[in-house]
């Protein structure tokens, strides 16, 4: 069903690009600041799975993972990418 | 549309809890079982001496690297942990090899250091690794089950959570025997009396998979490379620095002096034991460290000495990262090592209530659809009899399984090479009969035997210790052997909750075969089955 391709899918890119930026908001080294987001993106992750299955038409619950997905995911690589370097 | 949303979150709780329900209850019932992994080792190695707690570490440390020394003067390292609470009940000493393979251990008595002998068995730890590490399957495969089954959890939690809107009101309302309802009754008491554990547990057991399953913020921050990863997990776990070995030969020094320092700063009962890298070599190493379990932050303090002049090099305190303080605070409470006998006994209580939420779970499920279905011209579908014969050969079939774990532990012969695979086989071997007896029998019929079978497998296991050991109640109890004696009263108590369920579920299957075919009393198998199968055709 497009609704659970939409929740493991687009739910997993919108729990890494979310906790990229929470991780990089932390004060913190890092490590720890991916040790943060490894624990922080279960939680977005579940939101983003009950997100799916709660909107009224898998049009809208992929147009909702998927919109905030890469509007975040442009900062979400910036912040990554100076991390990295 | 707030009803839609309750309505849409109640379907995701019965689909997600229902599609991994049999391996989440595998998991909570090994789990539990884990939370007495020590208490189950020691009862499966009835040789080995009640526990040696209270030995002067200084000497005991000296009786391990005596063995280590005999054992392998050459070893890459060594490692010696001591007797200090229920986690460690003996002496253990382990040595590492430049090969991976080439390693060895023993378990050794902290007075006189003479290795303990004891039958080869998979133990409590056995049992215990099962509930991350499954059995039979590739690892890789069972990481990522394992991962999205307590994915699955989560979200079926706060699913249920949304859905349960009267949590209270509902909590005091218990409609026995009343099918569905008592069911439903059933399940959301359970799950609310240990809600916070439950969040905690499967959160936390999140925590425990993501480098598993979340591993692509590595990739982001530091880059897909292999070094990349290393540079990573160097950072994040500081661990001691490593020191190539001179390759000249040089004395080790005597432990006492770095243990006295140790000990000068977390107590001499406050060190958990020390690893020594290159032993016998110019640039050994002797790490001390204090206790994992002496709170919930499963990090210990360590202390770094040369291992020829004895002299303190570094010293690391627990919890200096926030977020990684986060992480083994999860992982501690996950795991439960610092709990002491009351703080057990309650986890043991929640994880048995999480069992249970578990197991009522996915009766409802199918119990709901039978009474619905009941009623239509078609019967109940094949689907809801699958699940309702899954259930009964899992939820006590697996227990069953494990009561033969313990069977096998005690019956297969002390010499017999394989033994310590053989009971985990006896094990699924036992749960596989249950599976077939549960779809060959009349539902009815095959819960209430299935519950039989449970008493008599854990009710009689007290007496098959008392005819195989000299360890059995009448010994243990006056001698205040606890361990020994908790679990055969253990077994008691569960083998009695699975005898009174039987009488119980016997006793109305009774009354209501009577009530159908007025013949009261009487529930021979003839009719018991006539009418299963009326219901399901």
């Amino acid at each position: 069903m497009s609704r659970i391709a939409a929740a493991a899918l687009a739910g997993y890119a919108l729990s890494h690009v979310g906790a990229i930026l929470f991780a990089a908001a932390l004060p913190v080294p890092r490590a720890d600041g991916v040790l943060a987001a490894m624990m922080f993106s279960f939680a977005i992750y579940t939101g983003a799975i009950m997100w799916a299955f709660a909107a009224s038409s898998a049009g809208r619950a992929w147009l909702g993972l998927l919109v905030p997905t890469l509007v975040l995911a442009l900062p979400a690589w910036w912040v990554s990418a100076g991390a990295a370097a | 549309m707030k009803d839609g949303f309750r309505q849409s979150m109640a379907w995701l709780h019965t689909w997600m809890g229902l599609v991994l329900g049999w391996l989440l209850y595998f998991m909570f019932v090994t789990g539990t079982a884990g939370y007495l992994d020590t208490e189950i080792d020691r009862w499966m190695t009835p040789e080995a001496p009640p526990a040696a707690h209270g030995v002067d570490p200084v000497a005991a440390a000296r009786h391990g690297l005596d063995w280590l020394g005999r054992e392998a003067p050459r070893a890459q390292s060594w490692s010696v942990s001591l007797p200090v609470d229920r986690n460690s009940p003996y002496l253990r000493a382990f040595w590492r090899g430049e090969d991976r393979g080439d390693r060895g251990r023993a378990e050794l008595d902290a007075t006189t250091g003479a290795p303990i002998e004891a039958r080869d068995t998979g133990g409590g730890q056995r049992l215990y690794r099962m509930h991350w590490r499954l059995q039979y399957l590739p690892g890789d495969l069972v990481a990522w089950l394992i991962s999205v089954a307590t994915l699955f959890m989560f979200v079926a939690m706060v699913t249920g959570v949304i859905v349960h809107k009267k949590i209270f009101k509902d909590f005091f309302t218990f409609r026995l025997g009343k099918g569905q309802r008592s069911w439903l009754d059933a399940h959301n008491a359970v799950s609310v009396l240990s809600l916070p554990f439950q969040l905690m547990i499967t959160y936390s057991g999140l925590i425990f998979m993501m480098f598993t399953c979340m591993p692509l913020f590595v990739t982001a921050f530091y880059g897909g490379s292999e070094e990349a990863r290393q540079r990573f997990f160097d950072e994040a776990f500081s661990g001691r620095s490593e020191i190539e070995a001179a390759g000249t030969p040089a004395e080790l020094t005597d432990i006492a002096g770095p243990l006295a320092r140790a000990g000068a700063r977390w107590g001499m009962d406050g060190i958990g034991g020390f690893e020594i890298d290159h032993p016998g070599d110019a640039n050994a190493r002797i790490n001390v460290y204090g206790l994992y379990t002496a709170g919930p932050l499963r990090e210990a303090p360590g202390m770094v000495f040369d291992g020829v002049s004895g002299e303190l090099l570094e010293t690391r305190h627990a919890g200096e990262s926030a977020a990684k303080a986060t992480r083994d605070v999860f992982l501690g409470l996950h795991e439960g090592m610092f709990a002491g006998p009351v703080v057990r006994a309650l986890y043991l209580f929640a994880s048995v209530l999480g069992t249970a939420m578990i197991a009522t779970g996915l009766v409802l499920w199918s119990a709901k659809r039978r009474q619905n279905q009941a009623r239509r011209p078609g019967g109940v579908a094949r689907g809801v009899v699958l699940v309702e014969r899954l259930n009964i050969g899992t939820v006590v079939g697996l227990p069953v399984g494990i009561a033969a774990y313990f069977w096998a532990n005690r019956l297969l012969p002390a010499d017999f090479a394989a033994r310590a695979d053989w009971e985990v086989h006896a094990m699924f071997l036992t749960w596989a009969a249950m599976l077939v007896h549960a779809a060959v029998r009349p539902r009815t019929r095959a819960w209430i035997e299935q519950f039989s079978v449970a008493a008599a497998a854990f009710a009689l296991i007290p007496v098959l210790n008392a005819l195989t050991t000299d360890r059995h109640l009448a010994q243990s109890l006056p001698a205040g052997d606890w361990v020994f004696a908790g679990f055969d009263l253990g077994m008691l108590v569960l083998g009695a909750v699975a005898g009174l369920i039987a009488w119980q579920l016997a006793t109305r299957n009774a009354v209501e075969e009577g009530a159908a075919v007025s013949r009261p009393g009487r529930a021979d198998a003839a009719t018991v089955l006539a009418t299963d199968e009326s219901v399901q055709h």
